[in-house]
């Protein structure tokens, strides 16, 4: 049983877990200065140079399980002395130079910065070189090694930097907050803040949901989490974490379907709003390409919005596999909607931390969207769901052209050419995350199969058609 | 009046969509649509007896499209003297 992709996840895991269960029993308090030492009992140093580095490593993170720092705004936090200070010399020719007489790195070079010592061996003149990583692609012996930041090597968008002590330091401007450095750090130094306590509190002062009623709203990617059990029996665990429901971001996201295909057939050109990565991106990087943001919330926002017209007094938590959602949350207009953002991560700890085996629960059942809605976990689900809501709203005049941005690289080519109109398409669809949400910082698990899972969970759906799975809203949605 | 059909997971698999369908319908069909909110909920605590309906404050479940006509006469038609 495989629950997490790496160790750095699973510790991170355990210090989530073990606040959630001190929290549950409303010892927190008391338990916190145990926490390090039952996750590092020592006597012997598994993750560092000693124990004592490792409890207060420990400690710092418990401090992210419980919120952060409330002065930075980001929800994506460096813990200082968790960072290792990893070389950052940028490319380097490694031992695995044969000192061939090809030379076929030289010729990539296109700044000349390669030159050769007596024994034909490869040299990078750092004054010189951009690192545009072309004499690598080329090695036939692939002796040439970036030695960049993991962090900085996941920060696409160039948002991490190294300050004067070494340690990684996270630019907040141009941050986007999808997370990937917090999963790519092979040490665990870049988390993002955990809002459990948020949540915990929300589902006790519900009194049993007697006083108000605490809604989970679960986003599509679940569907290739939490593969050890069934989906029912995660619902299951939801209901007995103290939610009242749990009902499926997918239906918000149908509904987003819906109008958004009005919206761009009304404006011929519209990037989608979905991912708040992708969001804070544009109007960040290219603000002047912000007016063409689809003004349609995002399948988070529009279910939470459904929710509370159905029962004013309710309150929404979101889980799901993002953290630029705990940053989307802050924003006004949805903060008023959604009470707390979790991840899959978190929602695994909190199941342990109250010590449910969801694999031992009944199922229960999970189906309030239809088969367009629940694909938005995956690159290019938007895409389709866009062009279905546009043939089932009878637009023929208007013919969709969608360009499926499948990371923030793709994002970022697509709108720097739509800036410079170069761009043939009508409608980017942006995913921060390589493969969709189903690649997000804050899932358990990411596989090559997830997308298959989603696929299946989507049409394992009742509703077939966006229409059918929205009917019920569309006097609410078009006032 | 306020009506809200469980639009929950559990009542959804169960046909809730029909009985809106055929809420909106008799609801027409009788003139009420300014005497009576349709709305939705998301679960009305009743998940393993069928298609939940709230009228008012009064939970009526294990509504079927072979019942609907009866569930409207008693909860609908009746209490509005009707």
């Amino acid at each position: 049983m495989r629950k997490f992709d790496t160790k750095v996840q699973h510790l991170k895991y355990k210090v989530l877990r073990e606040v959630a269960r001190a929290a549950f029993s409303d010892t927190l308090a008391q338990s916190l200065p145990d926490i390090p030492k039952t996750i590092a009992p020592g006597p012997e140093a598994t993750m560092r140079c000693c124990v004592y580095k490792e409890r207060a490593i420990i400690g710092e993170r418990i401090k992210l399980a419980m919120g952060g720092n409330p002065q930075n705004p980001n929800v994506i936090e460096v813990l200082d002395i968790a960072c290792d200070e990893c070389p950052v010399s940028g490319w380097q020719v490694s031992e695995a130079c044969r000192g061939c007489i090809a030379h076929r790195c030289e010729e990539a070079c296109p700044r000349g910065a390669i030159s050769f010592d007596k024994h034909q061996h490869a040299h990078i003149d750092k004054e010189k070189c951009i690192e545009c990583g072309r004499c690598a692609s080329v090695c036939p012996y692939s002796a040439i090694i970036d030695h960049k930041r993991p962090c900085q090597k996941a920060c696409k968008i160039k948002a991490i930097h190294i300050n004067e002590h070494s340690a990684a330091e996270i630019d907040n401007q141009s941050c986007v907050s999808c997370g990937a450095c917090v999963y790519q750090c092979p040490f665990g130094a870049i988390v993002d803040k955990s809002f459990i306590l948020d949540a915990i509190q929300l589902l006790r002062e519900s009194q049993n949901n007697t006083r108000y009623k605490v809604y989970a709203v679960v986003a599509p990617s679940i569907s290739s989490q939490f593969s050890y059990a069934k989906l029912g029996q995660v619902v299951s665990g939801i209901k007995a974490l103290g939610f009242y429901t749990v009902v499926e971001a997918a239906l918000g996201a149908d509904l987003v379907a819906y109008s958004e295909a009005r919206e761009l057939a009304e404006k011929g050109f519209l990037t989608s709003s979905c991912c708040p990565a992708f969001v804070r991106y544009i109007e960040t990087a290219f603000p002047a390409m912000a007016q063409h943001i689809s003004h349609n919330p995002s399948p988070m926002a529009a279910i939470a919005e459904a929710i509370k017209k159905t029962d004013t007094e309710a309150k929404v938590v979101f889980i799901g596999p993002c953290t630029a959602k705990k940053q989307e949350r802050l924003r006004p207009g949805v903060r008023e909607l959604v009470d707390c953002v979790l991840t899959f991560e978190e929602l695994q700890a909190l199941f342990d931390g109250k010590e449910i085996d969801i694999t031992s629960l009944p199922l229960d059942v999970l189906d309030n969207a239809s088969y367009y809605g629940r694909i938005f976990a995956r690159s290019g689900g938007l895409s389709d769901a866009v062009a279905q809501a546009l043939k089932e709203q009878g637009i023929e005049d208007f013919h969709a052209n969608p360009i499926v941005c499948d990371g923030i690289e793709a994002c970022r080519a697509a709108l720097l050419r739509a800036s410079k109109n170069m761009l043939p398409n009508n409608f980017i669809e942006g995913m921060a995350c390589s493969g969709g949400c189903i690649g997000g910082a804050g899932c358990l698990t990411h596989g090559e199969k997830n997308k298959n899972e989603v696929d299946s969970y989507g049409h394992e759906a009742m509703e077939k058609s966006i229409g059918d799975a929205i009917s019920i809203f569309e006097h609410a949605f078009d006032a | 009046m306020n009506i809200s059909v469980c639009v929950g997971s559990s009542c959804h698999l169960r046909g809730s969509y029909a009985i809106i369908e055929l809420m909106k319908s008799s609801l027409e069909r009788y003139g009420l649509n300014d005497k009576v909110n349709l709305g939705a909920a998301f679960c009305l605590g009743k998940c393993t007896e069928g298609v939940s309906i709230r009228f008012d404050d009064e939970i009526v479940s294990g509504v079927s499209e072979q019942n609907f006509d009866e569930v409207f006469k008693t909860h609908v038609l009746t209490p509005l003297g009707l």
